[in-house]
């Protein structure tokens, strides 16, 4: 098909219709839709080159009548009924047995939770490394158990053939198998507000197991591979500091951190004290200790949360927020 | 002038045809206009309306269409670009789609079809009108009042958090709500009981036909929409907890509720452009409608099966697999009434004596692009290739050709069969068939490429996009310049006729059923008589005139060409 198409219109490595398969599913998907085409195909062509063949026969000459023909014929009727209908019904059950497929995750799969949000996607792992990006290993059962942290997104993967909203107090699931390395578009496909489109990321398929362990390992190896400040910036972000502290002096459940460091805080039992490194360690692993004044006692504690070193790098990151 | 011209005139013999007095003439000033009963009055204010509306959608997916030239910013941010396609989105829908054909086209057309002198109710009728522009103003105060962004369809929470104009919105789509039950409940109560001696239910024109579908589903399922409507300003306003997860609500209840009265609403667009086209191919192919029945039943079909089949917009929803697939099965059966009708007008066609009018290359236009709209639904239906397609440009793609390259180019096939009737003018048939040829082109380049877009990977709403797209939607945006231009062209044509046009004849294309029997444009009360109504499509009743340069009933014809001879005769 692919040699029809000028150049304008190629996509390249891929097809006319889709993005290359990436998953298990994807073959099946793009069968049952190139069986739709071709049937959809043969009763366009019919319809339209019967219109055309009509236009042009039976076009209006001076003179001549329109003939008259029998106003209905019951044979010619329940034929164009029940042909469409049996064509529907094996559309129905082919796309009925693919979706099947899609939609029962296997028993045994490897385990990723996603946290959508306006406008990012965390993925967690199961070593609790969360990561803005997908990645996978090739050839294994993978299933994703999504949950919004505010409006309904979507998660596709064009390449996977595969979609699933990720709707706000409930979890949703979608699996694949990726079939080929290679890095593939994943995005978000309901509407979810001003950066809807730029709600974008990628998937990496790793092309082995070993290959995608010794990438986890790696990237969860944060203080190694990270400064402290981006190091403090990522706890910040993904445990959850980010809900009730801005970072901009707007004040939500808890103070902002900006321009934090240093200052003098003054506490609801009377007493003051001014933010230092040993403040904030105590804030995090005690918080209910010591309440700053016009703030409710509400910020749980993170003790075995995190260990020295991460609390030195959020340190380092409130640090840096002048 | 006094009423009807009569012996003194020469062509009295003929049907009313050369009467001076019609409905626009027949009383003056804007109170006759505002405080008409007249529901050929009513029907031309709300086209008036519903042309307003679709020249702000327009400019609005005009607008849309550029700044989607470059995957990066153009003309607007994002936040502009947002609150555009929910507004273009949500004008096209509610105030020009939905009563484009039937309030406007079936007010003007539906009793004079039936031969009657109005409406069951021409106050309520007046009232429709009312509400309707009632409705429209509050959707201006949206845009004026911040805009509106969630889309036209509403989800929550997504609609509960936006700080726009929703509750204005809504309460504009609530009350565009009652316009539409109101046009409904009286179209039903007129063609029940209003139709002349003569017309049985199997009598009545395919176009009355639609519109009895039409308005049982505008009864049937509009207040399900106002209700929803109104829980979700009761949401935003209360925080009750219905629709709002942060509440312990469901926002997939409110995706059920919406299309529990959006997908049936679909069909509010599509059924009475189909019963235009049935009239408009017999018509101007002079044939008798081929397969009658079939034809009217499938539009009772329509009707109810489309109040079954509301979930396939919801197949990646979350809801169970179970439901998914009961929705999948019953959502092909409403592609068989559908593909009936198209054989059916195919057949029509057959050993005709097809005349290329402006009405007719617009049904021909419409033909070639449902069968689009109606075949790429297939996609959607089936649960597989849905999940991959939901959400993208492919679903654009497929809705345009419906709502748009169908239901919009049934609508100017109406206008086009029926603006002799309705304002007694000939407009250039040259310039009719020019601006239908850069329709169909200017729409067939504008949404096809978007099927190519969203098998690709290109999700809809997007203000941004991957690069590789760029070539696609340059092609799009190309289409939608020439379709906008095509239909200023159109609109300039039927203006221009207004002033310069020459004057109508009754029955310009030979049409038989009753509202080419009064004169173009009709008079205050369509018949002095009910006519007596025999098969609407029994072209061989009337035959062309060269004197009136129409198509008179064969009687009258035979009396007039008869009496020329006998007067011979004489002379002999
Ligand atoms: C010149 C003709 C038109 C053009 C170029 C056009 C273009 C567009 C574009 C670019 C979008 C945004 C697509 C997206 O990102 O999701 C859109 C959405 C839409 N259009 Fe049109 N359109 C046209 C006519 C119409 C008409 C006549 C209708 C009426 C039935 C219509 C109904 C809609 C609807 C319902 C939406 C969805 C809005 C939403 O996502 O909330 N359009 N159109
Ligand atoms: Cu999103």
């Amino acid at each position: 098909m692919k040699l029809f198409i000028p150049n304008l219109l190629a996509n390249d490595e891929a097809g006319f219709w889709f993005p290359p398969q990436g998953s298990t599913v994807a073959e099946g998907v793009d069968s049952v839709y190139f069986f739709i085409l071709y049937v959809c195909t043969f009763f366009f062509v019919l319809i339209v080159g019967l219109m055309v063949l009509f236009m042009i026969k039976y076009r209006h000459r001076p003179g001549v009548e329109a003939e008259k023909t029998v106003t209905h014929n019951l044979t010619l009727e329940l034929s164009w009924s029940v042909i469409p209908t049996i064509l529907t019904i094996i559309m129905f059950w082919v796309g009925f047995t693919s979706y099947l497929d899609m939609r029962t995750p296997p028993d045994s799969s490897y385990e990723i939770d996603v946290v959508a949000k306006k406008w990012s996607w965390a993925f967690k792992y199961p070593n609790g490394w969360i990561e803005s990006e997908l990645h996978i290993p090739k050839g294994e059962n993978v299933t994703l158990t999504m949950a919004s942290d505010d409006v309904l997104h979507s998660l596709w993967i064009p390449a996977f053939r595969t979609k699933m909203d990720v709707v706000p107090g409930r979890y949703t699931q979608e699996w694949f198998n990726a079939t080929k390395a290679g890095t593939y578009p994943l995005m978000c496909a309901e509407y979810c507000g001003q950066k809807h489109s730029e709600m974008i990321t990628k998937v990496v398929v790793h092309e082995t197991r070993g290959d995608f362990d010794k990438w986890l390992k790696i990237a969860a190896d944060i203080h190694k591979n990270k400064t402290p400040v981006e190091a403090g910036e990522y706890f910040y972000k993904t445990r959850g500091c980010i809900q009730c502290h801005s970072l901009d002096g707007v004040k939500k459940n808890g103070p902002s951190f900006k321009g934090l460091f240093g200052k003098e805080r003054q506490f609801t039992d009377g007493t003051s004290a001014v933010a230092d490194a040993n403040y904030i360690r105590n804030s995090i692993l005690e918080p209910q200790s010591k309440i700053v004044v016009g703030f409710r006692p509400i910020m749980p504690t993170f003790k075995g949360q995190l260990t020295d070193q991460d609390i030195t790098a959020i340190i380092a990151f409130i640090k840096s927020q002048k | 002038m006094a009423t009807i011209v009569d012996s003194s005139n020469p062509k009295s013999n003929l049907p009313v045809q050369y009467r001076e007095l019609n409905y626009l003439n027949c009383s003056k000033g804007w109170k006759s206009w505002f405080f008409t009963l007249d529901h050929k009055r009513i029907g031309v204010m709300y086209l008036i309306g519903v042309t307003a509306s679709f020249f702000f959608g327009g400019i609005f997916a005009v607008l849309l269409r550029t700044e989607l030239l470059s995957p990066t910013k153009l003309l607007m941010g994002p936040d502009t670009y947002n609150q555009m396609f929910t507004l273009h989105g949500a004008i096209m829908t509610f105030l020009v789609i939905i009563p484009g054909v039937p309030a406007a086209i079936g007010n003007v057309i539906l009793p004079v079809m039936l031969g009657a002198k109005d409406v069951a109710f021409p106050r309520m009728n007046l009232c429709s009108f009312y509400l309707w522009m009632f409705g429209a103003a509050f959707f201006v105060a949206a845009i004026v009042l911040g805009g509106l962004d969630t889309g036209w369809t509403f989800y929550t929470p997504y609609s509960i958090t936006s700080n726009t104009s929703v509750i204005t919105a809504l309460l504009g789509v609530f009350i565009l709500g009652f316009s539409s039950i109101f046009t409904g409940l009286n179209f039903i109560v007129t063609i029940h009981t209003m139709r002349p001696p003569g017309m049985t239910w199997f009598k009545m024109p395919l176009f009355l036909w639609a519109l009895y579908a039409t308005a049982l589903i505008q009864v049937l399922a509009t207040p399900v929409l106002g209700i929803t409507g109104l829980l979700l300003v009761v949401e935003r306003a209360f925080h009750i907890g219905i629709f709002d997860p942060a509440l312990g609500g469901d926002p997939v209840l409110f995706q059920h509720f919406f299309w529990f009265y959006s997908h049936p609403a679909v069909y509010v667009m599509i059924l009475p452009a189909m019963g235009v086209i049935s009239e408009v191919i017999a018509v101007h192919s002079r044939k008798h409608i081929f397969g009658y029945r079939f034809i009217a039943y499938s539009s009772i079909a329509i009707a109810i099966f489309g109040f079954l089949v509301w979930g396939h917009h919801m197949f990646v929803s979350g809801q169970s697999k179970v439901v998914a697939v009961i929705f999948s099965a019953i959502t092909f059966s409403v592609s068989i009434p559908s593909a009936i009708k198209v054989f059916n007008w195919l057949t029509t066609m057959y050993k005709g004596s097809i005349r290329f009018t402006t009405a007719m290359c617009y049904g021909l236009s419409f033909i070639f692009i449902f069968s689009i709209g109606g075949l790429t639904g297939l996609f959607l239906a089936t649960l597989a290739t849905d999940v991959h397609l939901h959400d993208t440009y492919f679903v654009v793609a497929h809705f345009h050709y419906v709502m748009m390259g169908s239901s919009l180019v049934g609508l100017f096939a109406a206008v086009h069969h029926w603006w002799p009737k309705i304002s007694g003018k000939l407009f250039s048939e040259f310039w009719g068939r020019i601006a239908c040829l850069g329709v169909f082109t200017g729409f067939n380049l504008t949404f096809f490429p978007q099927f190519i877009l969203g098998t690709r990977g290109m999700p809809r709403r997007y203000y941004t996009y991957l690069p590789e797209f760029q070539n696609l939607h340059i092609m799009s945006t190309m289409g939608a310049y020439l379709l906008g231009i095509s239909s200023a062209l159109m609109a300039a044509t039927l203006i221009y006729s207004v002033y310069r046009g020459k004057k109508a004849p009754a029955n310009p294309w030979g049409g038989a059923s009753l509202e080419w029997q009064c004169s173009s444009p009709p008079p205050h009360n369509n018949f002095d008589h009910p006519p007596h109504a025999g098969d609407p499509y029994v072209m061989e009743s009337v035959v062309y005139d060269e004197e009136v340069e129409g198509f008179v009933p064969v009687e009258c014809h035979e009396k007039k060409t008869g009496a020329t001879t006998a007067s011979g005769d004489n002379e002999v």
